[in-house]
């Protein structure tokens, strides 16, 4: 297949620290809208390899590309996250101090230049999308009081927020549902699903109900490359997969 | 647009602040120059140096005030960027001078006819004009603070790492300076100034003029810094001080608002330290070491990190503490001083100002919950 | 002057060939010719110093050596010559012989003798060639050196007796040289000359290159080209090695001073280093184990003075045990609160080092207190062309020590497991058992200890002040951060190169500037290099 067509195209990555081999000539390919669910045992090299997409570490070898043509590996992580790469962290990163609607605001799509920031005011279209994502994420109530004060699980939503407000074309969500209760486990798979429509995601994430419940194509990580890739239903099936992760 | 811009931070704290220096600007002048030597309202010459002296601080306070409580740098360097201002503005009283030095060289300050130096550095040229050094008293600490700035945030020096070299950066000038072939008078400094922008500097009036500058400098200062606050690039850079990280993420350039606040602040500093040198009357490499840096900190902790207002209270009331106890029990000064340092961090982590909105917030609304304080970030 | 001088020296050389250190008189023999100094003219005089060189008595050296000085006067009241020396408003007097104290005399009733410059040169040719001949090894040495230096044609008769009875292989060495550096300064012939440069090139320092320079670029003294040749092959050869020892001396100087920095640095490569605590006041535990060493010495010179010399020894373990109280009380009452927020601490510790200093300046007062050294750290002994004092010396193995020590005890013994324990995984150690509370405590208490050891070494040649420790913070903090925090060997390894590079800066850029180079190259490698030389890489970090 081609590089040309893909959104992200990762061949041969490879990481190590200190001896440590966290990905081995990883490859892996998302189509433009696709949304693909990945999950392996720790230590797989989940994170790393979102770390290598956005930026964060540096691959020792290999080749990441965006939408075919975009060299990931000599950018930094800002103009990696303005190409239109948004990501999620596994503990909810927000900031505290700031209010909800700030925390929005600073995500929302907008010249990301300090002079710009400095004149900046929100036009009507801003608020209005300001308050769409408040909406979706059902933080309306809260949009005055500071992140810092919200419960877990808020938190989470409200950094999915912030992923809306970027407006990426990929998103990277690492363990969304971590620490969520069942109820919202469903919802977040729910609006995981209609975000999907518009965008490419990458979910990274544990729990194999939520897994299932998105329907979406698996790939298995093991020791920092891919085991088995397929439907849910397939790669459970896998031998392989059965030994190092499923079966134990 | 503008004017907005400016307005936008101006809160009711900022009201009360202004109000004071407005105040200020209005009493001193007339208690000053307006009433009789015996008159119980009347302040000395002397009084009003020290009182311009407080605010040239204040103005410092605030600028660090600007990177540590905003954006989480702690610097132990402000006070190069102070000094560099004050010398800039040194260099143009000196060469006001003319020939009414000792050696009566109209053309080349004492110190360097001292040194048997025939003409003067190129490094000196212009500072003949008012307007150039005022111009310097800015452009010199800020591309200092840039060039340093543009290298350590690039290559992501963060927390303790970067507050000690900004601490190597201010000892190594005062190396520097204390060196006589640097030109800048070594060890004594800049000093025996006589005139500015044509007024005898030893006049009541002009030590007036001089502290009421002081006074619009630091009211222009503070709305500045509140609107750069208040402003989404203030947002931005106070997300860069909770989690950088995550900003970056968010396709933020941080190392360029990092920047932005930083060579910001230390333009501040060098307007501070040019409005102190005429009214302390001299400029020497002391002023570099790292301890008066370090002292300009604990004034922002003492008035309340993140807050602009709180810093200035700081400032003074340190200040006017070090004059108290340095004159009555000098044994005790620095006591108190590191006393203060371990009391401060130990028990008033967000400072006077802290303090009082904490406890005006637990009052009268217990019923909501109030934000957890983010923690420091780590090294 | 030159007729009265041959008649001197031949009358000497008479005396001395033979027989000179048997000859000699005691002290009532020598008493008149003494006073003969004051006889009056400076012809008298000049006549009684050949008498008194005639003796060839080294008891006369000391008579000689004060008339030279101006102190040799007499005694009004009865023409007795005495040596008188300034004491408040009159003279102290002292027998110019036997050093016995004559009483005091009012500044009227002495009256100098008095020398002009002819004499002045006599007496120096005299002093040369008495001391030459003295059984002491060590004055002829001194002798030689001083005829190599004055290079003073006269000397050369003197010169040649002496070596011709010399056996001390060094003392020997010594007149050789001085005898070359006469030869060249003469009219010697040139093959005479010419085995002078070749002994010169043999000592081979400064001063032979200095002569050997003039030699080569002589042109008024008629100095043949052969001469010349040779001198100029001699000095590239000279020079050559003085370049070689220059950098030895320099490599000397950079291990001492990176020794130094090393035990200045240790322990905050503890506090800071293993712990991540920024201990600002880290200097102010140099500064009291330098106090510590003090007090010690007090003690001791009050109560047993004869043992002095192992007042340094006692002082190692009381400044250990001091600094680490205080280390330990510091942590205990203001550092724990302020675990994971280290700005906080910096601002704290600051503090405390504010407080410290003036608690300090406050007891023992603000100026330099007196910390003497041991005689077997004091003097200093040659290796080839350089000059090494015991003091440094023994700092140098001392930091060495220390940083032995404290490896051991991190690597071998089980505190130094716990405290890798904590470091490592906090609460895992409390779960394994392990009172973190208390290793915290006594890791601070030892990095504390450690600097206070420092404070013992850096007493020895540092002012004892309470400034003391001002001076070496910056440095220490730079030395850690150089060469990777939590490293050890890279403190080590970071100590000694910036020790080096200062070094060798210096001569290029003077020491103030060679500093400041010094920071400069350190501010911005930690930009290259954040994490320092030996950076510890990985996931563990990161987080």
């Amino acid at each position: 297949m081609s590089a040309q067509d893909t959104l992200l195209y990762l061949d041969g990555v490879s990481v190590s620290f200190d001896g440590f081999r966290a990905l081995n000539s990883l490859s892996l390919v998302i189509e433009p809208g696709e949304m693909r669910a990945i999950i392996g045992p720790n230590g797989a090299g989940k994170t790393t390899m979102m770390d290598v997409i956005t930026g964060k570490t540096r691959p020792d070898t290999g080749t990441i590309l965006f939408e075919g043509r975009t060299d990931l590996t000599s950018l930094r992580e800002p103009a990696i996250a303005n190409l239109g790469i948004g990501r999620k962290f596994q503990r909810p990163t927000v900031f505290e101090m700031h209010t909800v609607w700030d925390n929005l605001e600073l995500s929302l799509k907008a010249p990301r230049r300090p002079l710009k920031t400095l004149t900046y005011s929100a036009t009507k279209e801003d608020r209005a999308r300001i308050e769409e994502i408040l909406d979706i994420t059902r933080l309306s109530p809260r949009r005055d009081r500071p992140a810092g004060s919200l419960s877990h699980g808020e938190k989470q939503w409200l950094e999915i927020g912030m992923l809306l407000a970027q407006d990426p074309k990929l998103l990277l969500v690492d363990e969304p549902v971590a620490g969520m209760t069942d109820a919202e486990t469903e919802q977040t798979a729910h609006l995981l699903k209609d975000i999907a429509g518009k965008h490419s995601v990458i979910v990274v994430e544990h729990d194999m109900v939520f897994v299932r419940e998105l329907g979406v194509k698996v790939t298995v990580l093991h020791e920092g490359s891919v085991l088995a890739e397929g439907s849910l239903d397939s790669v459970s099936a896998n031998k392989q997969v059965i030994d190092v992760y499923l079966g134990r | 647009m503008l004017t907005r811009f400016f307005l936008m931070g101006l809160d009711k704290k900022a009201g009360v602040l202004l109000t004071v220096l407005a105040v200020l600007a209005v009493a001193v002048p007339v208690m000053a120059l307006g009433t009789a030597p015996d008159s119980p309202w009347h302040l000395s010459t002397h009084t009003v140096a020290l009182l311009g002296k407080y605010l040239c601080f204040a103005l410092l306070a605030l600028s660090l005030d600007l990177v540590w409580g905003f954006v989480g740098i702690l610097s132990l360097g402000h006070a190069a960027f102070f000094t560099l201002g004050g010398y800039a503005m040194g260099m143009y009283l000196m060469r006001q001078i003319g020939s009414r030095g000792v050696y009566g060289n109209a053309d080349l300050p004492d110190f360097m006819v001292f040194l048997n130096w025939t003409e003067l550095p190129w490094y000196w040229h212009g500072f003949d004009q008012f307007w150039f050094a005022a111009i310097m008293v800015m452009v010199v600490p800020g591309l200092l603070a840039f060039a340093f700035g543009w290298f350590a945030f690039r290559s992501r020096v963060t927390g303790v790492y970067l507050s000690i070299i900004t601490q190597a950066l201010t000892f190594a000038l005062m190396l520097a300076f204390f060196r006589n072939d640097m030109g800048f008078g070594g060890n004594n400094g800049l000093t025996d100034f006589k005139e500015i922008l044509g007024f005898d500097i030893q006049a009541a009036s002009t030590r007036v003029g001089l502290f009421v500058a002081t006074v619009v400098a630091l009211a222009i200062g503070y709305i500045l810094a509140s609107a750069v606050v208040a402003s989404k690039l203030g947002k931005v850079l106070i997300a860069v001080r909770d989690a950088e990280s995550r900003v970056r993420f968010l396709g933020y350039e941080t190392d360029r608002y990092k920047l932005f606040a930083w060579t910001l602040s230390a333009c501040m500093a060098g307007v501070a330290g040019a409005l102190y040198v005429p009214q302390v009357g001299i400029i020497n490499p002391s002023e570099f070491s790292p301890a008066s840096s370090i002292e300009a900190v604990i004034w922002v902790a003492v008035g309340g990190r993140g807050t602009l207002a709180g810093p200035v209270l700081g400032a003074v009331l340190v200040n006017f503490g070090k004059s108290y106890f340095t004159a009555a029990l000098p044994e005790l000064w620095l006591f108190a001083l590191g006393g203060l340092f371990v009391l401060v961090t130990l028990f008033l982590p967000k400072g006077i100002l802290g303090l009082a909105a904490q406890l005006r917030e637990r009052l009268p609304a217990r019923a909501t919950v109030t934000a957890k304080p983010a923690d420091q970030k780590g090294v | 002057m030159h007729r009265a001088f041959c008649w001197l020296l031949a009358a000497f050389l008479a005396l001395a060939a033979p027989s000179a250190f048997s000859a000699n008189l005691g002290a009532a023999d020598l008493a008149p010719l003494v006073r003969g100094l004051g006889a009056g003219s400076y012809a008298d005089t000049e006549k009684a110093l050949a008498g008194l060189a005639e003796t060839g008595d080294p008891a006369v050296v000391p008579v000689i050596e004060a008339l030279q000085a101006g102190d040799l006067h007499i005694r009004k009241a009865d023409g007795a010559v005495v040596v008188a020396k300034r004491a408040g408003n009159g003279y102290a007097l002292t027998d110019p012989l036997t050093g016995a104290a004559l009483g005091e005399a009012d500044r009227n009733a002495v009256e100098k003798i008095r020398i002009n410059n002819a004499l002045r040169r006599t007496i120096s040719a005299t002093l040369g060639a008495l001391t030459l001949m003295s059984p002491d090894a060590n004055t002829r040495r001194q002798a030689a050196e001083a005829v190599f230096k004055s290079r003073d044609a006269n000397a050369l008769d003197a010169l040649n007796m002496a070596l011709a009875k010399e056996t001390d292989e060094r003392v020997r060495r010594a007149m050789t040289q001085a005898r070359a550096s006469v030869l060249l300064a003469g009219d010697a012939s040139d093959a005479d000359k010419i085995a002078a440069v070749d002994v010169l090139k043999e000592r081979g320092d400064q001063d032979a290159l200095a002569l050997l320079n003039g030699t080569a670029n002589s042109v008024s003294n008629g100095g043949s080209d052969a001469v010349k040749d040779a001198a100029t092959k001699a000095i590239a050869s000279v020079e050559q090695r003085l370049a070689l020892w220059g950098a030895a001396q320099n490599l000397w100087y950079g291990l001492s001073l990176g020794s130094v920095l090393l035990l200045a640095a240790i322990g905050l490569a503890v506090t800071f280093g293993v712990m991540g605590v920024i201990n600002m006041a880290h200097g102010e535990m140099v500064m009291i184990g330098a106090y510590a060493t003090f007090l010690v010495q007090e003690a001791f010179r009050q109560w047993a003075p004869g043992l002095f010399d192992f007042s340094i020894l006692v002082a190692l373990p009381v400044a250990f045990l001091v600094s680490g109280a205080v280390g330990v009380a510091i942590e205990r009452s203001v550092i724990r609160w302020l675990y994971g927020r280290p700005l906080e601490t910096l601002l704290a510790t600051w503090g405390l080092s504010l407080a410290l200093q003036q608690a300090v300046r406050s007891i023992f007062g603000p100026t330099n207190r007196e910390v003497g050294a041991p005689s077997w750290m004091s003097g200093a002994f040659e290796l080839g062309g350089l000059t090494i004092t015991y003091g440094r010396l023994w700092i140098v193995v001392f930091a060495f020590l220390v940083f032995g020590a404290l490896l051991v005890a991190l690597r071998k013994t089980w505190f130094g497991l716990s405290i890798r324990a904590v470091t490592q995984n906090r609460s895992m150690a409390n779960a394994m058992g392990i009172r973190t509370a208390r290793v915290d405590a006594l890791t601070f208490g030892l990095g504390s200890g450690i600097a206070g050891l420092a404070g013992v070494a850096l007493s020895q040649i540092d002012n004892v002040s309470p400034n003391l420790g001002q001076g070496y913070i910056i440095d220490s903090f730079m030395v850690v951060v150089f060469g990777g925090v939590g490293n050890l060997w890279g403190t080590l390894v970071g100590a000694l190169a910036l020790g080096g590079v200062n070094k060798f800066l210096e001569p290029y850029a003077g020491a103030v500037l060679g500093k400041i180079l010094v920071l400069i190259f350190i501010i911005l490698f930690i930009q290259r290099r954040p994490r320092g030389l030996f950076a510890l890489k990985g996931r563990a970090v990161e987080a």
